[in-house]
Formats: C-alpha cells, sequence, structure tokens
C-alpha cells in the first residue's frame, strides 16, 4: 500500500523512514483521513515531514505523485508577467549610475526594457548563440553568459565565464538546504577539533576533590563545593558568499553548512555576494529587505566569537578595493575596509576558499583578499579545514 | 476523544488533524511556529478540551533530561545522616519525581507540555528517546521501573533556535503552526473579543496587517501582539477614522505591537517620509 508514493518521497528527498511510512499507514488505517485529498495531504505530512525546511519538497514530491505536474522551472516564461515599474525599480536598484548612463547611450531604460519585452514576445524557443535573442551566450544585451557590457543578465544557473557584470537572477535560492548530512562526516570531524571546552556560568556541578578536602578540614561536617558545569563555549559566525561565480559551489558550501549546523553552540549564519560591505542578510529569500548592518555585527558579537568567511574571492579586484566597486550596491565604503574591521574586531578570522589552492596565484581579487586575511586564507579541503580549525582554536 | 479547537482557541484543520493524529496513535506532537502563534496555548486548551490535567515542563538552557524522569538528593541525605534523622534509612524519601513521572502516574492520561525544548543542550531530546517511546523508565536508586499506567498526550514546542536530532523527530508527528491567513486572524479576534465594533477590526487588521508588511522590522507583530493592542484599542475606544488615516502617521498606541526600539524609529521615518510625500 502507498509503496509508490513513499518511494516518490525519497525521489524528492524528503527524508522519511520506514518508521514514518509505518505511521502513516496505521494512521489512514485508525481512519485519520479517508477518501479525501485535502486529509489525506494533511495526514501524510504530519506523518513524514519532520521539520518545515521539507515541506516544499514534499509539496513537489506529492504533486509529482498525484498529477504528474512537470518539475521544470518557468523562469523566463513567468518574466512576461512581471509588471514594468517593479522592474524599472529593481533595475535602478541594481545598476550604478555610470552604468545607468551607458544605458541611457543606447536609448534608456523605456528602451531598454521596450527591446526586452519585444523579444519575449517574438521568442518562443529556447534560445543560444546569435545576437538578437534571449538566451545564453551571443552578444545580445539580454540573456547569460554573455559579452555586451551593458547587457542584463537573465536567470542562468552558472556563469561560463564566472564573471558576470549584473546578475539579473530570481535569487530565489532555496535557503542552504542542508540535506546533505552523510557524505559529510569528514568535515564534521575536522569541525569538531573547534570544539572547545570551558567552565563558565553559574556552579552547579559537584567538585568532589574539592569537597572532600574542604569536608576532611571542616572536622569531618559536610562542606560542598560546586563547580561550573563544563559545556561547549566555542561561538562562532558564519558568512556565505552567495550568488554569482560561487555558484558551481553552492553544494560544497551546503555541505559545509549542514556539517557545522550541530556542532556548536552558538553559530550565527550571514550571507554576502562577493565581498563583505555595509549590510549582510540572514534570510536568502528575503535578501533584499531584511539586511543587518555589519556595524550591528561588529557592536553585537564580541571578540571572542570566531569569524569563517567561505567564499572564493573570485571578483573584480576593484570590487575588494574601490569604493563603489560593488556590483549589487552603491558601497560608501571599500570591500578591503569592511574586511580589515572585522580582522580587527574578532580576534580570530579565517577565509575558506572552495577554489583549489594551486589556482589561487591567478586571481587578483583573491590575492587582494589574502593578504587582508595576513594569509589565513585556507582552501576547502579536509587538510585546508584542519589548518583552519587549528588555526580558529589556538 | 477528538479535538476540534476549543471556545477561546482557533484551530485549524490541519492543526486538528495533526493533534487528533497524535492521540490516536499516541505519539508526542512537536510544534514549531512563528512566536506569538499559540504553540504553548494549544496545550492547555487541549487539557481543557478533553478534561484531563495538564502538566507543563518549560525547559530552560540548564533542564537535564534525567530532571523531568525524579532527581535524587544526594546532598540532604548526607546531611540528614551527619544529623542523625530518622529517614535517612529509606532512599526513597530523597528521589523526586519530575514532570514525566507525574505524567506516567496520573488517574487520567494527562497532557504533558515539553515547552520550548530548543532551550535545552543538544543531548537534550536523545535523552529522552526511550522514555518518549517506550514510556517507561529505571530508577537506578531504588531498583525499581517507572511505566506509564496511560500514555501521556505529549505536546512538545520548538523555537527553531536549535536543530533536533533526527532519532527524536522520528519518534514525533510534527506541525508547523502558519502564521494566521486574515479569514483565520478574523475568527481569532472574533473569539477573544466578540462584540468589538466592526468597521474598527476591519481597520486595525489592515493596519495588522501592513505593518508585518513593512521591509526591514526586526520582529513582526504576531497574533498575540494583535490581540494586545485590539485590547488597548477598546479600552482607548479609539476611532475608525483614526485607524483610516494611516497613511500620515503611525499607528496608534503601536507600543502594544512594535517592542524594539530601531523598528519604532523606523516606522517613524516611513511615517515622516509618507507624510512627506502627501
Amino acid at each position: 500500500m502507498l509503496v509508490d508514493y513513499f518511494q516518490t518521497m525519497r525521489e524528492y528527498r524528503v527524508p522519511c523512514s520506514i518508521r514514518e511510512y509505518l505511521d502513516l499507514i496505521s494512521a489512514l488505517k485508525n481512519h485519520l483521513a479517508f477518501a479525501d485529498l485535502d486529509d489525506f495531504y494533511q495526514i501524510s505530512r504530519i506523518c513524514l515531514v519532520k521539520d518545515e525546511r521539507h515541506f516544499d519538497k514534499f509539496d513537489k514530491a506529492f504533486a509529482h505523485y498525484f498529477e504528474g505536474i512537470d518539475r521544470l522551472d518557468e523562469i523566463l516564461t513567468s518574466a512576461k508577467g512581471i509588471p514594468e515599474d517593479w522592474m524599472k525599480s529593481e533595475f535602478e536598484r541594481l545598476f550604478s549610475k555610470e552604468e545607468l548612463e551607458a544605458i541611457e547611450s543606447q536609448g534608456g531604460f523605456d528602451e531598454l526594457m521596450k527591446k526586452f519585452r519585444e523579444r519575449l514576445e517574438e521568442q518562443e524557443k529556447r534560445h543560444r548563440g546569435g545576437n538578437k535573442m534571449i538566451g545564453t551566450g551571443g552578444t545580445s544585451p539580454f540573456g547569460a553568459d554573455g559579452f555586451n557590457p551593458e547587457g542584463m543578465r537573465v536567470e542562468q544557473g552558472r556563469s561560463r565565464h564566472k564573471k558576470a557584470i549584473k546578475v539579473w537572477e530570481q535569487r530565489n535560492y532555496r535557503n542552504l538546504d542542508d540535506d546533505v548530512e552523510l557524505g559529510i562526516r569528514n568535515i564534521k570531524v575536522a569541525l569538531r577539533r573547534l570544539r572547545k571546552f570551558a567552565r563558565q556560568g553559574a556552579a552547579e556541578e559537584l567538585d568532589l576533590d574539592d569537597t572532600i578536602s574542604s569536608t576532611a578540614n571542616n572536622a569531618g561536617f559536610l562542606d560542598i563545593k560546586l563547580v561550573p558545569e563544563r559545556h561547549n563555549a566555542v561561538k562562532v559566525l558564519l558568512f556565505f558568499d552567495i550568488g554569482g561565480t560561487m555558484d558551481p559551489f553552492v553544494r560544497i558550501c551546503e555541505e559545509l553548512f549542514s556539517a557545522a549546523k550541530t556542532e556548536f553552540k552558538h553559530m550565527e549564519t550571514f550571507y554576502f555576494h562577493n565581498c563583505l560591505y555595509e549590510s549582510v542578510w540572514k534570510d536568502n529569500r528575503r535578501r533584499s529587505n531584511e539586511r543587518t548592518q555589519t556595524w550591528d555585527i561588529l557592536r553585537k558579537f564580541t571578540k571572542d566569537y570566531k569569524v569563517v568567511f567561505i567564499g572564493d574571492a573570485m571578483m573584480a579586484p576593484y570590487e575588494v578595493t574601490h569604493v563603489g566597486g560593488s556590483v549589487e550596491h552603491w558601497n560608501d565604503e571599500p570591500g578591503s575596509v569592511w574586511l580589515e574591521r572585522m580582522k580587527e574586531h574578532f580576534s580570530k578570522v579565517v577565509w575558506l576558499n572552495p577554489v583549489p589552492d594551486t589556482q589561487w596565484g591567478w586571481s587578483g581579487s583573491l590575492n587582494a583578499i589574502r593578504d587582508i586575511m595576513k594569509d589565513d586564507m585556507f582552501p576547502l579541503t579536509i587538510n585546508g579545514l584542519e589548518d583552519a580549525m587549528r588555526e580558529l582554536s589556538r | 476523544m477528538k479535538f476540534t479547537g476549543t471556545e477561546e482557541y482557533v484551530a485549524t484543520s490541519e492543526l486538528q488533524m495533526a493533534v487528533n493524529a497524535a492521540i490516536t496513535l499516541q505519539r508526542p506532537l512537536l510544534i514549531k511556529g512563528e512566536p506569538g502563534t499559540g504553540k504553548t496555548m494549544l496545550a492547555e486548551q487541549l487539557a481543557e478540551a478533553l478534561g484531563t490535567p495538564l502538566i507543563q515542563w518549560h525547559i530552560k538552557s540548564t533542564t537535564k533530561a534525567h530532571q523531568g524522569l525524579y532527581e535524587y538528593d544526594a546532598v540532604s541525605r548526607l546531611r540528614d545522616s551527619q544529623l542523625g534523622n530518622e529517614g535517612v534509612k529509606d532512599i526513597s524519601n530523597y528521589i523526586k519525581k519530575g514532570k514525566l513521572w507525574e505524567a506516567f502516574t496520573g488517574d487520567k492520561p494527562p497532557v504533558l507540555l515539553i515547552d520550548e525544548i530548543d532551550k535545552a543542550d543538544i543531548e537534550f531530546p536523545n535523552d529522552l528517546l526511550l522514555e518518549l517511546d517506550k514510556m517507561e523508565f529505571f530508577v537506578y536508586e531504588t531498583q525499581e521501573r517507572i511505566v506509564a499506567k496511560h500514555r501521556p498526550i505529549i505536546i512538545i514546542t520548538s523555537n527553531n533556535e536549535k536543530e533536533l536530532p533526527d532519532a527524536f523527530l522520528r519518534r514525533c508527528f510534527f506541525h508547523y503552526i502558519d502564521f494566521p491567513d486574515k479569514d483565520t486572524m478574523q475568527k481569532i479576534v472574533d473569539v477573544h473579543f466578540p462584540d468589538i465594533k466592526k468597521s474598527l477590526l476591519a481597520e486595525a487588521m489592515d493596519v495588522f496587517f501592513d505593518l508585518r508588511k513593512v521591509p526591514g522590522l526586526k520582529k513582526k507583530p504576531s497574533t498575540s501582539e494583535l490581540v494586545d493592542w485590539l485590547k488597548l484599542l477598546l479600552a482607548d475606544d479609539v476611532d475608525p477614522d483614526t485607524l483610516r488615516s494611516k497613511e500620515t502617521a503611525i499607528p496608534p498606541l503601536y507600543g502594544a505591537m512594535v517592542k524594539n526600539e530601531q523598528d519604532v524609529e523606523l516606522l517613524q521615518k516611513l511615517a515622516f517620509m509618507s507624510r512627506r510625500k502627501g
């Protein structure tokens, strides 16, 4: 009964085991749901899914099983439905002043938008190459992976040149989903090195040795001595680079993220794009409206927090060194200033880089950041992790 | 035994389904959701609806799993032995029952609320696996096995501050209380304020949902804050028109809904900007 259903759930990586499956069967046996799809949806979600993180996967699997709804994303087609005002404001936010002027030279926003819409209308099939249609490659101002400096970038999974001047994507990556737990035992082991046991807090554990000696000193009358309990006192701040050049590495980052989540007592995660600037965000779905000021982080977290950056540090060099260098917004202070501030405030800062260290010599921005990090940049391998953790716990 | 919400508590059909599944299949029910969506309230109302006692176990960062079972007070026994007290021979005098023990031995199957389980140490849920599964535990000091007379209905709440281990999750049913939509919200308000003026309510709800949409708020107002705010509005007898003019100012008595000075500042800025626009 319902074996296929269960298999579909597993296929979509909803983490459910035989036990949950049997639960569902016995729930149905007890007539908690009968001949009603809505009820069945509810009861099977209650039984099979144990975390709201997996609701999305469950919904997709459910839809697939019952209606065979296709799994393709329809981002390009949905672009037709985007209201003009919204798009315009989005553009104004994304492009810098200079770029806006450059766009003006091609006939301005309205012209660009008009062209974009026309192309969308004209275009029916997926398009590659060429110099007019929206698609991948090519020199048209629209689409991804192109070479036109004034181009705008339409959703595309990963970029081939690893340098996109502007990224216009629907950045609704699901929040770094941490269901890759199993492949990463070794990362976990490396991170465990960071665990440091310290005694702090209220005294509440019996100190036997001290109690015996002080009871003896007290002429045999009981004198209880207590010590604070040991607990994991390592506090960590994680900063993930997300979007753009990091996309090919997102999977590795996810692994690291899921390994780290259970390891520390205090851990907070923030996201940034390419380089650290005046604000970061905690929830990637709401990155545009819920940002945290970097100053707030510097004020809120004490210097004993250990800071780990995870990013490939591959970007245009001016993104690190120049005012206004950011690809997404106007930054009043260069990224290097913010990195220096972090380095200054927190006593332990390391940068983990998924790019193999044999390739590090080739990127100017990488070396600029490495300079700021005072060589505390490590490749994202087991050895690199071990070195990084040794550095952090020193 | 079917739970369908109470006079004071509006339960969505999904929540009812989850609670009834947990009762029928005798599994703990794990409840998550935004703060203020009535997670703790659920246990209270469930106990009331079923007419059984409610046993509450509030978890703190220092709570240990065995404290829920029993505690052996060795220190006071030592002291008593020095003072030559009589009861010292019987070790069971120094065993204090915990909340789980209490729940296991009650006359009726009680509702046991384990509140904010994520506040405790990472090991805490793991230490309760067997107890929740078999509903029994062993007291080493007295060599006695405590088995539940009736399996209690267990409601566990979590605010998602820590990840719960898989083995633990597998033993629970799970329900995520979504933030109520406008209709459900209307019902909730009706339950709390049956005689609220219709127009005032409509305006207040608009303001409330608008406020939740303001980007960048550190803490979005939730159901319990809305209820508090409505209480204040009623007490102050605020005119619906005052609410309607929301374009020009921040909502009256906003202190009930916005509890963070940075948020207040943000709202004031926004209000100032919209006034200038106007």
